[in-house]
């Protein structure tokens, strides 16, 4: 992408960024599915690594990218951990439905 | 127009369309595949705003291990169908409401940020240097050459493993910990009060 069109488009990237992070809080708000509420979750951090890289690209410089770097191996992290919760849970509860895991005690 | 502004265009609509259909569709199958081409347009953008490794390790990372082990665990647990009963009535219009409003504060910042600093910004790579003495001299010189600062292997891991050293570390811990806590959680132990007791 050249100098031109990216000054033209650093606003449209970052406006995509908040379309696709403000879908992501709906998302989680509005599905019971723990499932879907993980996947939201990441598609709210693949919003923050747009803006992100977008930034490193405005700045010419490569800090932005190492963060998206940092938040990748986060958001795994993150997923390794939720998802073994969520198995952990469907064994003893048979939901995935995030209503259903009201009580502390299983 | 520009070729970029009509690719632009083109990959945002199919990434706004694709989360949508995630939030929407009721099977958890077909919502980590529209994930997936969600990542796999944002792959895109990563490699048009000057950072190819970044983009190859979303599309391995991102596309390729975390979704698998989303497709992994949905089709474990037959969960393709949950979430069809009705919960609380007012949910889905409230979520709605507060990410339109979201939306509007996100749009008013945007729209009253100064438009000028995104272009006044871009003059850096003639000075743009690496902390290792002559490490990546191509990646450099073409970055000098070219005014745009290529997020190449080289000038990553140099960045990664000389300023983000420490960081680095304490994020492979996180890794190692994250992966214990994995294992811990899911095994089906022989022992007498299941996955609990043998957490201790």
């Amino acid at each position: 992408m050249s100098n031109q069109s990216f000054s033209l488009l650093f606003p449209y990237l970052i406006g995509l960024s908040a379309v696709l992070f403000t879908l992501g809080v709906i998302g989680v708000l509005a599905r019971r599915n723990a499932l879907i509420i993980f996947m939201s979750i990441e598609l709210m951090l693949n919003a923050a690594n747009l803006a992100f890289v977008a930034f490193a690209r405005s700045f010419n410089h490569l800090d932005g990218q190492v963060f998206v770097f940092f938040v990748m191996v986060v958001a795994a992290a993150e997923v390794a951990v939720g998802l073994a919760l969520i198995v952990t849970i469907f064994r003893t509860k048979k939901s995935t439905n995030v209503d259903d895991i009201s009580a502390l005690r299983g | 127009m520009s070729p970029d502004i009509i690719i632009f265009i083109v990959l945002a609509a199919i990434a706004i369309v694709c989360a949508i259909a995630m939030i929407v569709t009721r099977n958890a199958v077909h919502s980590a595949l529209f994930l997936v081409v969600v990542m796999a347009v944002l792959a895109v953008f990563f490699l048009g705003l000057a950072g190819p490794f970044i983009a190859m390790v979303q599309v391995v990372v991102y596309a390729g291990a975390i979704m698998v082990l989303f497709l992994f665990v949905v089709m474990l647990l037959g969960a393709e169908r949950v979430g069809a009963r009705a919960g609380l009535r007012w949910q889905v219009p409230v979520a709605i409401a507060l990410g339109v409003v979201l939306l509007a504060i996100a749009g008013l910042i945007l729209f009253r940020a100064s438009p000028t600093t995104a272009a006044a910004r871009l003059e850096k790579a003639s000075a743009f240097t690496t902390q290792v003495p002559g490490a990546c001299a191509d990646d450099v010189g073409l970055a000098r050459a070219s005014g745009v600062v290529q997020g190449t292997p080289c000038l990553i891991g140099d960045a990664l493993f000389t300023t983000y050293l420490f960081p680095f570390e304490i994020v492979s811990i996180l890794l190692l910990v994250a992966m214990v806590g994995a294992v811990v959680l899911t095994r089906q132990s022989a022992v007498a009060g299941g996955p609990r007791e043998s957490a201790r």
